[in-house]
């Protein structure tokens, strides 16, 4: 009975939220004289052939990859209570510098790769680490710090690209950066569907999925069981009970910005390594953005945001089958924008019933605890921090902490 | 917002006394008027014109504009307590209202409509700030991203096959211009501040190039924002209602219990907010007479960084207002004369470097010393910047700023805290 009612009300805000924004959805798609429900028709319709419906699925993982590593990075920031809005920035130059530096370093296939993931990993890292020492030494907001520094990363970019990063011909419409050798490409995954005995789709599935299935396994290990996870969660939760419990502030400040640029960096590789194989002006955008509205409609879970991803990924592939069917393509964008608004909204309906029932003195463990923050500390199963207790926040040991511990259980995970 | 690591307020050397010393006025004429010798002798070294010409003035006045709306607009909601992200995304809103209501009717219309979409904007913030208690950055962030997606179905719905022209990323032209006028004798027709400008003399044809780009040309409307920024002090200052819209911001649970109806306000306030911001689009919209998307180009969140830098005041929002619109003129205005802010960054690094070296503050100095000497290597090298480099001026000048002066910031007490009535 209680396991059953902590789900119903994990369940209740997402469901809840989405039924609302599709509720206002199709109210404006009858506003403008079209059929709400030839629109849900539309979107549903995968194709008549089995290679389209394949297709069709492909293209909505291959999109919901690069918007889980965002939602992932800004999460990661999320739990601590800071806003990482900088991931846009954060991913496009990091992807710059990294296709860059694989067109030009001469290294075998699978180095190569790696190079490039390493670059990219550095640059979100870096980048986002200029936001975290303006705030701890300078004081400077995260919010605006690092919405400035998007708009330089972008500056930057777009000088790379037209400048020294040059590849393609003067003159051409498109301009990009020298193509990556075709050892370096990320094969794609499209064996999965012969094994499974379905039709071979159009398109490559990406094999950076396996990579952010990795991401997304090693970020839920790190937040929930190991000692940094701890101390991000608590001092999220209560910043001044975190530093009266001996956790450096300023320090995990810096960690988890550069952990989150670090996952920023690798927004754009997916894209790189399995389909474009250079950066160009038309380059994926705005990544970064969707990527603040997965992590909040997956509530900061891994789990979550990789629904939320999937959610993402299936209305953007619905852009232009709406178009045919005379409906706008920015209606996608106003039912994403609605479902992150009730999504935020509902959360909080939901936090406050659940302390309401706990106020009438119901056993019921509330499932989500009060941060005032980021919607919602834990995901649905989230259940009590499973570390060493509390006299746990002193001193040097971080860093063995998250080592051993975090990373063996990383791996059973991933086998199991 | 910001975990500012508080500097303890050291004693202040004879020097730091002399220059920041004294009452807030004299500081302030101190600080202007070495700015303008500052600039004035820059721009002598350099050569370059365009760093105090009245063209790149009139341009910073009318870029600063947006930026005093928008930062004014975030004032109202910050101090009843409501951290406005959003700002940006109901900028967005003002400017396609304005480019909606401007090209059926004018630039009265437009007005009215950007300030009404902003408004909108504000509302829904309002309520998911105030009535659901949502975080306000989250709320915030969720509006920017919404109010994108409104713009460009608005546009798709009301622009294509539309007679009047306008497409789905943009509205046709205005139907009318906002009015204009000169002052006489100085800036028009003798126009004795254009000749003296022509001169190119130290400090006086810099001046005299200030208050012709202030003078010549300037909008009716543009004046009467100007009178907003003392008249938005007037209002939180000095009336009641100001008074007990910012004790929402300070201490709401104080205020509730005093029988001031917070939640009222604090809706008044982010409406108000949104209407601001969304005025702050109709401006955009007036100085390309057409509505187009992408427009704002961050300036929501520049206009919220003037308000940060102007420590949530009015007369300090102005100042970071104008040096954001400046940073932005220049940077439209000429390539190269961005470089010669270099040379401006070096000599203010290195007179910051002096001061914390007669605070003893060695490592603050040293490291103000090397980034000046950087700065200064990069004006002697550097000709002409790239396009790609140049078009971040004022999102670096905001970075810059802030974090030079962040830490003698205090926003309202309350700020961004969501408040509940009888949960306090």
């Amino acid at each position: 009975m209680t396991v059953l009612r902590r789900i119903g009300l994990a369940l209740l805000a997402p469901v809840l939220a989405i039924v609302v924004a599709l509720a206002i959805s199709g109210l404006v798609i009858g506003l403008i004289g079209e059929n709400p429900l030839t629109a849900v028709q539309v979107m549903f319709d995968f194709g008549d052939t089995p290679a389209q419906q394949t297709q069709a699925i492909v293209v909505i993982l291959n999109r919901a990859v690069p918007l889980f590593l965002a939602g992932l990075a800004v999460s990661v920031a999320f739990r601590m209570g800071l806003f990482n809005i900088g991931v846009e920035g954060q991913y496009r130059l990091a992807t710059i510098l990294a296709a860059a530096a694989g067109a030009a370093v001469a290294l075998p296939g699978p180095l190569r790769i790696l190079l490039v993931i390493v670059v990219a990993m550095a640059v979100g890292a870096l980048w986002a680490g200029i936001v975290a020492l303006l705030k701890v030494t300078r004081g400077v907001s995260e919010v605006i710090s690092s919405i400035m520094l998007n708009f330089i990363a972008l500056g930057t970019a777009s000088f790379l690209l037209t400048g020294p990063l040059r590849g393609s011909e003067p003159g051409a419409s498109i301009v990009t950066t020298a193509d990556l050798p075709e050892s370096a490409w990320l094969p794609g995954l499209n064996g999965v569907f012969s094994v499974l005995g379905l039709a071979q789709p159009r398109a490559e599935l990406y094999g950076f999925l396996l990579v952010a299935v990795l991401v997304g396994v090693f970020v839920s290990v790190l937040i929930k069981r190991t000692r940094f996870g701890f101390d991000l969660r608590a001092s999220g939760m209560s910043p001044s009970a975190a530093t009266a419990s001996g956790i450096d502030a300023r320090g995990m400040v810096i960690k988890t910005m550069l952990i989150s640029g670090a996952i920023a960096g690798l927004i754009g590789l997916p894209d790189l390594l399995g389909d474009q194989h250079n950066y160009g002006t038309e380059f994926t955008s705005g990544l970064g953005f969707l990527g603040i509205a997965v992590a909040l409609l997956g509530r900061n879970s891994p789990l979550g945001i990789a629904l939320g991803a999937l959610l993402f990924g299936f209305l953007d592939r619905a852009a232009i089958p709406l178009q045919f069917a005379d409906i706008p393509a920015s209606v996608v964008t106003i039912i994403q924008g609605t479902i992150v608004l009730s999504v935020v909204v509902a959360n909080q309906i939901a936090r406050r019933l659940t302390r309401r029932q706990a106020e009438r003195g119901n056993a019921v463990a509330p499932p989500t605890t009060g941060d005032g923050g980021t919607g919602g500390g834990q995901g649905p199963g989230g259940g009590p921090p499973p570390d060493d207790g509390p006299g746990s926040g002193t001193g040097p040991g971080i860093s063995t902490a998250t080592g051993d511990a975090g990373r063996t259980d990383a791996r059973g995970r991933a086998e199991a | 917002m910001s975990t500012a690591t508080a500097t303890t307020a050291t004693g202040r050397g004879p020097l730091t006394d002399r220059l920041l010393g004294g009452h807030p006025q004299r500081r302030v004429l101190f600080l202007l008027v070495g700015l303008l010798v500052l600039f004035s002798a820059v721009r002598v070294i350099s050569g370059e014109e365009a760093l105090t010409s009245s063209s790149t003035f009139s341009a910073a006045l009318l870029l600063a504009v947006p930026l005093a709306l928008v930062a004014l607009g975030g004032l109202f909601s910050e101090r009843a307590g409501v951290v406005n992200i959003g700002l940006e995304g109901m900028m967005i809103l003002g400017t396609w209202g304005a480019g909606w209501a401007g090209y059926q009717w004018g630039w009265v219309g437009a007005l009215i409509g950007g300030a009404v979409f902003g408004a909108a904007g504000g509302l829904v913030h309002a309520v998911a700030t105030v009535t659901f208690g949502v975080d306000h950055v989250v709320s915030g962030v969720a509006i920017n991203i919404l109010a994108g997606g409104v713009v460009r179905f608005l546009s798709e719905l009301v622009y294509t096959d539309n007679p009047a022209g306008g497409g789905v990323t943009q509205s046709p032209p205005l139907a009318s211009r906002p009015p204009s006028f000169s002052l006489p004798v100085l800036s028009s027709g003798p126009d004795l501040l254009g000749d003296l400008e022509g001169k190119h003399w130290f400090l006086l044809s810099d001046l005299a190039g200030l208050l012709r780009g202030v003078t010549n040309g300037v909008g009716v409307l543009t004046v009467l924002v100007v009178l907003l920024i003392p008249a938005a002090y007037l209002v939180l200052w000095r009336t009641a209602f100001g008074l007990r819209l910012r004790s929402c911001g300070e201490n709401p649970a104080a205020a509730d219990s005093l029988g001031v109806p917070v939640y009222r306000l604090k809706y008044t306030a982010v409406v108000i907010s949104g209407a601001l911001a969304g005025l702050g689009g109709v401006f955009l919209v007036f100085i390309a007479t057409i509505y187009r998307e992408g427009q704002t180009g961050g300036r929501g969140f520049i206009g919220l960084a003037a308000l940060i830098f102007g420590n949530w005041r009015p007369g300090g929002l102005a100042a970071g207002a104008a040096l954001f619109g400046f940073s932005d003129a220049l940077q439209l205005r000429s390539r190269t004369a961005v470089v010669a802010l270099l040379l401006l960054v070096a000599v203010l690094l290195a007179g910051v470097a002096v001061w914390q070296a007669t605070r003893r503050k060695l490592t603050q100095a040293v490291l103000a010393g090397a980034f000046a000497a950087a700065a200064l290597v990069g004006y002697l090298t550097i000709d002409e910047l790239p396009e790609g480099i140049v078009s971040f001026t004022p999102h670096l000048t905001t970075l810059l700023v802030l974090s030079l002066a962040s830490q003698r910031l205090r926003m309202p007490k309350a700020d961004g805290l969501v408040y509940r009535r009888g949960e306090h």
